[in-house]
């Protein structure tokens, strides 16, 4: 009974999207038709503040980025268990905190031995490669 | 209101971005008064229709698509924002029975939506093919994706005492105090995630002008832009709606009817996010990086273990 009603209810949410896809597809619409058409000799070139572009866009990028992306990926899949044990705090009482304060420990220690590792230094790590290197 | 209202739909999606549109000109006027200055104030009275002018203008401006961009991305990457931003909506309570849907996993939903804007900035930042926009578009990514760890963590205090991830029920929860008293931290945490998230300013790193020209919309113009704009604006007005439920009671109050209340508190925290932006100026952007993972986690994760005891301790007494 329950689970049909859910059914029932998750409607809205479809028209709703359905409602926006439509102001989007319209804005977009409306703005290619009425905008000018306008050609010159610069139109084609990518902006680069009035320089003309050296080379492929595809830059070399800071491996900062990438770590950044792996802690992610650790500790958003641990809030996730935080979210379950939230829901039903109060059932779980005294027991279920202390295994969450055990798990957060746990989260705490790897944050901080990424802190003194010095992952979490945003392009301190190129600045004293540099140093050495001259 | 569970049945598809469309009446109501209407009325949302009118409010909301009639409401972005309005804000673009609020927001100029008042940074104007604070810097001592009068802001647009030539069209109609107060110069709301420049409202109407820049709407114009944007419409009638080159639908360009760069020719080395990735088009078809570079045409999708910019609605993704609105569009789910839009979509966050349909949780949101604006009075007792002024809801699209009052789903159980509400709060949930928030953060779903919320966290899908990040592909349009990167995504968008990847099509141009542009090195500003590329730049620009992988700081969004890191900014956003380092946010949003505990974005959703700050939200667990309310939800441990509220009991549930439906907003309807969270609401009701705050009848005997609203919850910014007990989480003062979560409610801390929340604002600058919140801004950082929606990649307002001061936390605008990833379209910083003095440095990347104009970020990952560098290659944008005209209604695409337009739609990058609209959709940063329906973030701030989701961000305000989401405090003002979270924290502030949603649409409880004396005296006036509950949605009247509900625009009070969101204006309020309207105003508030753009004298923010007037108030400070920009962090570099390891200064930004490293206060999100050696200030905001630790401190989410202090409100987590404090909130936990605090509320078990008063829960046996």
């Amino acid at each position: 009974m329950e689970n049909l009603a859910a059914e029932q209810s998750i409607l809205p949410v479809f028209v709703f999207f359905g409602a926006i896809l439509l102001l989007v597809a319209t804005m977009l619409g409306i703005a290619s038709v009425l905008g000018e058409r306008k050609q010159t000799k610069t139109t084609d070139l990518p902006y680069e503040s009035g320089i003309i572009a050296v080379g492929s866009s595809q830059v070399r990028l800071s491996v900062d980025f990438f770590l950044i992306a792996i802690f992610f990926v650790i500790f958003d899949l641990e809030t996730v268990f935080i979210f379950a044990w939230a829901i039903a705090f109060f059932e779980l009482g005294w027991h279920g905190y202390l295994a969450v304060v055990v798990f957060i420990l746990i989260l705490t220690i790897a944050l901080i031995y990424e802190w003194k590792s010095g992952a979490l230094n945003w392009g301190v790590k190129s600045q004293t490669a540099r140093k050495e290197t001259s | 209101m569970s049945e598809a209202n469309l009446p109501f739909i209407g009325a949302i999606l009118l409010t909301v971005v009639g409401g972005a549109a309005v804000l673009t000109w609020f927001e100029r006027r008042l940074l104007g008064i604070w810097q001592d200055r009068y802001g647009p104030n030539r069209l109609g009275p107060f110069g709301i229709l420049q409202v109407a002018a820049d709407m114009l203008k944007l419409l009638t401006k080159h639908d360009w698509i760069p020719p080395f961009a990735d088009r078809f991305v570079f045409v999708i990457a910019p609605t993704a924002i609105v569009i789910s931003m839009l979509m966050a909506f349909a949780v949101v309570p604006f009075g007792p029975d002024h809801y699209l849907i009052d789903m159980n996993v509400g709060l949930l939903f928030f953060l779903a939506m919320s966290s899908l804007a990040v592909y349009s900035v990167m995504l968008g930042g990847l099509a141009s093919n542009n090195k500003y926009a590329l730049l620009g578009g992988l700081r969004a990514a890191a900014q956003m994706v380092s946010y949003e760890v505990f974005m959703g963590l700050s939200l667990m205090g309310v939800v441990m005492l509220s009991g549930s991830f439906s907003l309807v029920d969270i609401v009701e929860a705050q009848q005997d105090g609203w919850y910014f008293i007990p989480q003062f931290l979560g409610l801390y945490v929340f604002i600058i995630a919140g801004i950082a998230e929606s990649h307002r300013l001061p936390f605008d790193l990833p379209e910083a002008e003095h440095e990347l020209t104009a970020g990952f919309h560098t290659e944008y113009g005209g209604m695409k832009f337009t739609m990058f704009m609209l959709g940063e604006y329906c973030g701030l007005i989701l961000l305000s709606c989401m405090i003002t439920t979270l924290f502030f009671g949603g649409w409880l109050g004396p005296f006036f009817p509950p949605l009247v209340w509900f625009a009070l508190k969101t204006f309020g925290f309207v105003c508030f996010f753009i004298l923010l932006r007037a108030a400070i100026p920009r962090p570099r952007y390891d200064q930004l990086m490293a206060l999100g993972w050696t200030v905001m986690l630790p401190i989410t994760l202090i409100n987590l273990v404090a909130t936990g005891a605090i509320a078990l301790w008063m829960n046996q007494a």
